[in-house]
């Protein structure tokens, strides 16, 4: 009884600011969904599900989620692949490793905004960076973030430059633990090095790859930052992402009963996906 | 006893100190900078010298970003009981501000004789953002129009009169192909014309429909005419310029980057707010022009900028502490000032005459160009819950621009969308 008690008291803490900060706010989220948006003097009054209802017809909506998906399944894998090919390089004994993880590591310290903010500059049309360089080669000016065909992509790859860097360190750390005994025994076996990647890396990274593509997918539904900076979710919502949409809806629309439900819908699925990492770790993914 | 006694002195002083203070009256000020130039320190400067003149009277200026971000800091403060007292806000915030019940009708504040001459003294067109349902809600403070900016060295070198800027929708398309240069795989190098389609197109836009002789929403705020054919028409040419005529770059072209390409010899000619003036005359490496907007079936452009608002306020004292200080900000003589130090239309015809900005003007003519075009001006694009309705403009121009959807059905899909959430204001 006792332990218990004193168990408590040791998570009060905690629990009071998570409780004050974030599940609170959710909850109070989810009921504010079910109302409409007071305005003056007109008070908020229940609506039910109605708020759901013009988000199933929204068509911006569906732009920003099918943008968001699009995001996520193209960035993630990639962001991956970058920070595992990385991670294998600088891992290995070259000369100038520590010089060379710091530099894969940079664009993880420097903040979101100001990262934007230079990648403006090398997508501006004409002068800037890319297109003075394609220039050099005879290709046709780009208006990158102008065209709505390549706006989205070019924000994709800010999300990839910025992530690999940082991930790469999640399996630097998994590489290490990787037994030696078992690249002795490939050796000693003649295998090849596409077969010592397949047969001994991979497996023995996968708990790290399975954290670090949960958190890039949790990481690509919160973009919000460089869209701001860069687009400002145009041409047309061609790179309105969701959560950018929200802060759209809540702080410029000032509609916030709807806002509310689109979070609602968000955290939903941010929340299951945070369950399924938690049933998969349990799983098989450690190679025994 | 000694201690004792230091604290009786220190509770009196406070004291003295509180009495003083409650005696006097402190007002918030929130501002947005959205021009170059170091507008803070002029800012602080203007509170200072009012209160060398009210005493009693103490003005808080608080920068608060961009426009877009000072309005959201003013509405979750007033959310929160803690409203600034007076703030300089987007003209076309007036909606907003008056559906959420946050700002008081300055002709109710301001009733006695000299008050109702101030409230005449602006320029009509500024007053057009400024007034609905029989009150006036806000005062001119940093108002613009759009004006073309053109090259003349880049006139010249097309064979064109350097001192003419194109007139009409026309010579916007014949110039254009002139002001053209190619590099020797076929890139252009020069543009004819920029018009920027980022972040608020609909400004700019609101130039062309002007000039076509269409009204974009009523005074009330109630209904829009997006998919007037004249509106449809406008939208044509806007997209033309880049897609068939090709005097204009593809796709969406970018507001801040635009002064930057003029001076780098990208663009011949740029349409941009007057308030870029001094950055204009600051980092133009050539000679250049600045004229009013090209003419269809009239001249003209939409008006632009920031009005002061007075927040509703239970505590008298104060709001007339920010009606005093609006009256301070909007003489003459601070009027001229302001439009001197930023490039900013002056807001009423009095402050034309002052010896300051008689000087000014003298010395750059081009000052005058956007205050004469104000008698073609109109409002601009403002309705209840205005961000959204605007945002259906917006969200269509660009996908006209980009050759998405053609003219009309994208016009059509703003007009329905706008209907639909102004419906529950049309009673």
């Amino acid at each position: 009884m006792n332990i218990h008690i004193q168990g408590w008291l040791l998570a009060l803490p905690a629990v009071v600011l998570l409780a004050t900060f974030t599940h609170i706010p959710a909850i109070k989220t989810v009921i504010d969904s079910f109302f409409s948006t007071p305005h003056g003097t007109r008070p908020a009054r229940f609506i039910g599900l109605t708020q759901y209802h013009s988000l199933v017809a929204d068509p911006i909506f569906w732009r920003a989620f099918t943008n968001n998906l699009l995001y996520a399944l193209i960035t993630v894998p990639l962001a991956i692949a970058f920070a595992l090919a990385m991670a294998l390089w600088v891992n290995g004994k070259i000369s100038g490793r520590a010089g060379l993880r710091l530099a894969f590591f940079t664009p993880t310290i420097l903040p979101m905004v100001a990262a934007a903010n230079i990648w403006l500059f090398f997508y501006t049309q004409d002068y800037g960076l890319l297109n003075q360089i394609g220039r050099a080669f005879g290709f046709a000016s780009v208006n990158w973030l102008g065209d709505p065909t390549t706006a989205l992509p070019s924000l994709m790859a800010v999300t990839i430059w910025k992530e690999a860097g940082f991930f790469m360190i999640f399996y630097l750390a998994a590489l290490q633990q990787v037994p030696p005994d078992l690249y002795e025994a490939a050796r000693m076996e003649n295998a090849g090095r596409w077969q010592v990647f397949r047969r001994i890396t991979w497996p023995m990274v996968m708990p790290t790859t399975l954290f670090v593509g949960i958190n890039a997918l949790i990481n690509a539904f919160r973009v919000v930052d460089q869209v701001i900076a860069m687009t400002g979710g145009g041409p047309d919502n061609a790179t309105t992402l969701l959560l950018f949409y929200i802060y759209q809806v809540a702080f410029t629309f000032w509609d916030l009963g709807y806002a509310a439900a689109l979070s609602t819908v968000l955290l939903t699925g941010l929340a299951a996906v945070a369950l399924a990492q938690f049933f998969l770790l349990d799983r098989k993914v450690h190679y025994r | 006893m000694k201690v004792l006694a230091r604290i009786a002195t220190a509770t009196a002083v406070a004291l003295t100190l509180g009495v003083s203070a409650a005696s006097a009256t402190e007002i918030t000020f929130y501002y947005p900078i959205a021009v170059g130039g170091p507008i803070t320190k002029i800012v602080d400067g203007y509170a200072e010298a009012f209160h060398k003149k009210h005493p009693d009277i103490t003005v808080k200026p608080v920068y608060t970003g961009s426009y877009q971000d000072s309005v959201v800091k003013a509405m979750t403060a007033a959310k929160a009981g803690n409203a600034p007292d007076v703030a300089v806000l987007l003209s076309t915030d007036m909606f907003t501000l008056i559906d959420n019940e946050l700002v008081e009708p300055i002709d109710k504040l301001a009733t006695s004789d000299a008050d109702k001459a101030w409230l005449k003294a602006f320029y009509p067109a500024f007053m057009e953002n400024s007034q609905a349902q029989g009150h006036t809600w806000g005062i001119p403070f940093q108002r613009s129009t759009i004006v073309q900016y053109w090259n003349k060295d880049a006139f010249k070198a097309a064979g064109l009169d350097p001192d003419k800027a194109p007139a009409t929708w026309d010579e916007m398309v014949s110039f254009g192909k002139k002001l053209i240069k190619k590099d020797a795989s076929g890139n252009v190098t020069q543009w004819g014309i920029e018009i920027p389609s980022s972040g608020f197109p609909y400004w700019l836009f609101q130039a062309l429909t002007t000039q076509n002789g269409a009204i974009l929403a009523n005074q009330d705020g109630t209904k829009v005419a997006y998919n007037d054919p004249k509106v449809v028409e406008a939208a044509q040419f806007f997209a033309d310029l880049s897609i068939k005529d090709g005097v204009m770059p593809k796709g969406i072209i970018d507001w801040g980057t635009t002064p930057k390409d003029f001076f780098e010899g990208k663009t011949a000619v740029m349409w941009t707010t007057t308030g870029n003036l001094t950055n204009v005359r600051k980092n133009a490496k050539f000679a250049f022009g600045v004229g009013p907007m090209p003419k269809k079936v009239r001249g003209g452009s939409p008006t632009g900028g920031g009005n002061l608002y007075i927040f509703k306020s239970k505590d008298k004292a104060k709001q007339a502490a920010a009606l005093e200080f609006a009256r301070f900000l909007t003489t003459p003589e601070l009027a001229a000032d302001w439009g001197i130090a930023t490039g900013y239309i002056a807001t009423r015809p009095d402050a034309w005459e002052t010896p300051a900005m008689k000087k000014y003007a003298a010395e750059f003519p081009p000052a005058l160009v956007a205050r004469d075009q104000l008698k073609d001006a109109v409002a601009e694009l403002s309705t209840h819950d205005n961000q959204r309705v605007t945002k259906a403009l917006n969200d269509a121009l660009q996908a006209v621009l980009t050759g998405a959807k053609p003219a009309k059905a994208a016009l059509d899909q703003a007009q329905a969308e706008a209907t639909r959430l102004l419906t529950s204001y049309q009673n």
